[in-house]
């Protein structure tokens, strides 16, 4: 199904939570909203489902006007961060309800459908139980299966799991994407993690205090983000953005410190430089930038570490894979890498992006 | 500060009879004095259990519980001197920051010059000098959650500090401010720290040694580095990283040969492995890809290539198994539906028996 939003905003008691955007979603694949907690994700999932009225604009089905329809005329599926189940029903007929209440299909053909999604979310030895007697994340999991099973042309996924410790959210975002891969629904699903974007792959919309900043496919907004802000929101940690004045394609970072991109030469005059964590390394590599820096934690994910530094430029974060250990305080010196920075002019738009395989 | 020993084992119910009824089944633990500790594990796993044990907040149902080689095991938290710092502040809101902080010693009727000074102090390791006269309420999350923390630091006689989750309600960008913040103050005062978490970088960021959890059991006590090269045992390998690691049955059918996933590989001539079901794992960042044809490789087709931004995340299928390997972007991708060998064998590959590493 395609879905067009068109200068589509919501005022709330004289505060706007969503200033006039236009974005028409990639008909039948996965479209993620990508933004922090208040940047309108919620409120705008709010008005593509139906819950509220667009307070300016209009919204388009397949062409078709829905702006005023109400969530019952549309036919779309939701699910939200908290788990929702109906808690005197069995898992099967938690499942099976959207279907009974539809009414299209027979009994035998919903046990083999509410069997296959069972199946795929790994549930089928739980369709007898009540939901309260499920873990936290084979309830989101019935959820998602309820949600899912009605095939709807458009399905709402509000930052679904959110609420389940990081293994469960790995494996169940595993089994989402089989499940999206199928491609047969228009699904949104928002996030506040750029990495969780990046594994979701799709098209992302990035979004900040209310605007739609940038909308593309997912690999594409994250190697060319359009302006420094989308560049910050999509990256974590968030990207070091240094000041820096070009000259001739040289830029200056001040203390002495200088980097040299290959074929760039724009305008001269003062400019941003973004370095996501990946650019400052403790290897120098072929033509790494050295800089003096002390040790203020670091920070470790389990496959990657992230050392938080302080240094004459300012702090910066570095990434290195795997687990580094860095005493507190310690002096050491790290790269920045020429062939992954950023460029950004002074009203902070992109001027340079490296290459993707840097 | 005190050193912490668990001899125990604990169940809810009245009369424990199989390993099922015990929420922490029977150990024998150390914490050291002045050790940076992480209790890490997915929810159930009894971490929060052994948390309460040690703060007094419950009694073990059996065995003991020593401070320093003292039985501690029915002293209540105010007893063992314990200080802990929750998921949410717990502060008088009425209440000015430095009265906040004072509240402790007041109430143990410390000497007022005394505490004048230990609150200016903790206040400066905190950087919460300039609010001091502030009231508490309005404070953003992160400032209440250090004024939590500098009212468990500002008691000089305190046995541990338990934290439990305290980072929950922090913005993400703040949190790594907080976590340096412990790091410093564990670097400075040396007091025994425990921390509780079902959070991966929580853990491995704070803690010297990460206690991982499964079932009621501490599956492995090690440094991060531990439980990322070698972990012990393959629930660590699992739950340490993102993704976690690969496994792949496999059998030892000689002295020099191994079976994985119904093809024949040679062990590497500096393993000795014992003939018999074994199972192979490692890391997707140990796992490297080679183009088909290499000798001693395990053959897989690709099935999913994901641009995760920094690298590349390969899924390919073996027999029985999907295992992922973690390519640079500087390597041109594998293709989906192309065959490819992966170096499975090599200097990171863990084998396990029972789920326990043996080599």
């Amino acid at each position: 199904m395609s879905l067009e939003l068109q200068q589509v905003s919501t005022v709330v008691d004289g505060h706007t939570h969503i200033y006039p955007l236009d974005m028409a979603l990639k008909p039948n694949s996965l479209t993620v909203l990508l933004g922090a907690t208040q940047a309108g994700k919620t409120s705008l999932m709010r008005v593509m489902a139906g819950l509220d009225k667009p307070s300016k604009g209009r919204l388009l089905f397949d062409g078709e006007d829905v702006t005023g329809r109400s969530v019952r005329e549309r036919n779309i599926a939701m699910v939200y961060q908290q788990f929702i189940n109906y808690p005197s029903m069995s898992v099967f007929d938690n499942i099976a309800s959207p279907l009974k209440l539809a009414g299209r299909d027979t009994a035998a053909s919903i046990t083999q459908r509410v069997n296959d999604m069972a199946d795929r979310l790994h549930i089928s030895q739980f369709l007898q139980r009540l939901p309260a007697e499920l873990s936290g994340g084979q309830q989101q999991r019935v959820a998602l299966a309820r949600a899912l099973i009605k095939a709807a042309p458009l399905t709402l996924l509000d930052e679904p799991l959110v609420n389940l410790d990081y293994k469960l959210r790995e494996e169940l975002r595993e089994e989402l994407t089989a499940v999206f891969d199928v491609g047969n629904s228009t699904i949104v699903y928002a996030t506040t993690e750029p990495g969780e974007a990046l594994l979701l792959g799709g098209h992302t919309a990035v979004m900040y205090e209310g605007k739609l900043l940038q909308y593309g496919p997912t690999n594409e907004v994250f190697q060319r983000p359009m302006n420094v802000q989308v560049a910050t929101a999509f990256s974590d940690p968030p990207m070091n953005v240094l000041s820096a004045t070009s000259t001739d394609g040289v830029l200056d970072l001040g203390s002495a410190i200088t980097i040299r991109i290959a074929q760039y030469n724009k305008a001269s005059g003062p400019v941003s430089v973004g370095l996501r964590a990946n650019a400052v390394t403790l290897d120098q590599g072929t033509d790494g930038v050295a800089l003096a820096a002390r040790v203020e934690l670091s920070e470790i994910s389990g496959s990657d570490t992230f050392i938080h530094l302080s240094t004459a430029l300012g702090p910066l974060v570095a990434q290195v894979s795997g687990v580094q250990h860095m005493q507190l305080g310690s002096q050491t010196n790290v790269y920045l890498q020429p062939k992954r920075t950023f460029v950004f002019d002074k009203a902070g738009n992109l001027s340079h992006a490296p290459h993707n395989n840097a | 500060m005190a050193q912490i020993d668990l001899k125990l084992a604990h169940s809810y119910k009245a009369n424990p009879t199989e390993p099922a009824d015990y929420a922490l089944h029977h150990m024998d633990m150390r914490f050291e004095n002045g050790g940076a500790y992480a209790l890490l594990g997915p929810s159930g796993c009894g971490k929060s259990t052994m948390l309460n044990i040690m703060s007094g907040l419950l009694a073990p149902s059996e065995g003991t519980v020593l401070f320093d080689g003292k039985d501690v095991s029915h002293q209540t938290p105010q007893e063992r001197n314990i200080a802990q710092v929750f998921q949410f502040p717990v502060i008088y809101d009425t209440m000015t920051v430095a009265d906040n902080l004072a509240f402790p010693l007041r109430n143990r009727k410390v000497d007022a010059q005394y505490i004048q000074k230990r609150i200016h102090d903790i206040a400066e390791m905190l950087e919460l000098g300039p609010i001091m006269q502030q009231r508490a309420a309005g404070l953003s999350a992160d400032v209440k959650q250090k004024i939590s923390l500098g009212r468990g630091l500002v008691r000089p006689d305190v046995s541990a500090i338990l934290f439990d989750e305290p980072l929950t309600v922090i913005d993400p960008h703040l949190k790594w401010q907080l976590r340096r913040k412990l790091k410093q103050i564990h670097n400075e005062l040396k007091l025994t720290l425990i921390y509780v978490t079902h959070d991966q970088v929580e853990a491995l960021t704070f803690a010297n040694q990460v206690v991982v959890m499964s079932q009621g059991r501490a599956v492995q006590v090690g440094s991060p580095q531990e439980l990322f090269e070698r972990p012990a045992h393959t629930f660590v390998g699992h739950f340490i990283g993102s993704p976690g690691m690969n496994f792949i049955n496999a059998s030892v059918t000689t002295e020099r040969n191994i079976n994985l996933a119904g093809q024949l590989l040679q062990i590497p001539s500096n393993q000795t492995l014992a003939t018999g079901p074994v199972t192979v794992g490692i890391r997707p960042e140990h796992l490297q890809t080679t183009p088909s044809g290499q000798s001693n490789e395990l053959q897989a087709t690709v099935t999913r290539v994901q641009d995760v931004g920094t690298y590349y995340l390969i899924t390919c299928a073996v027999e029985g198994a999907l295992l992922k390997s973690r390519q640079n972007k500087s390597d041109i991708p594998a293709q989906v539906g192309t065959s490819i060998g992966l170096n499975v064998l090599n200097e990171n590959t863990c084998y396990y028996i029972n789920e326990e590493l043996v080599t």
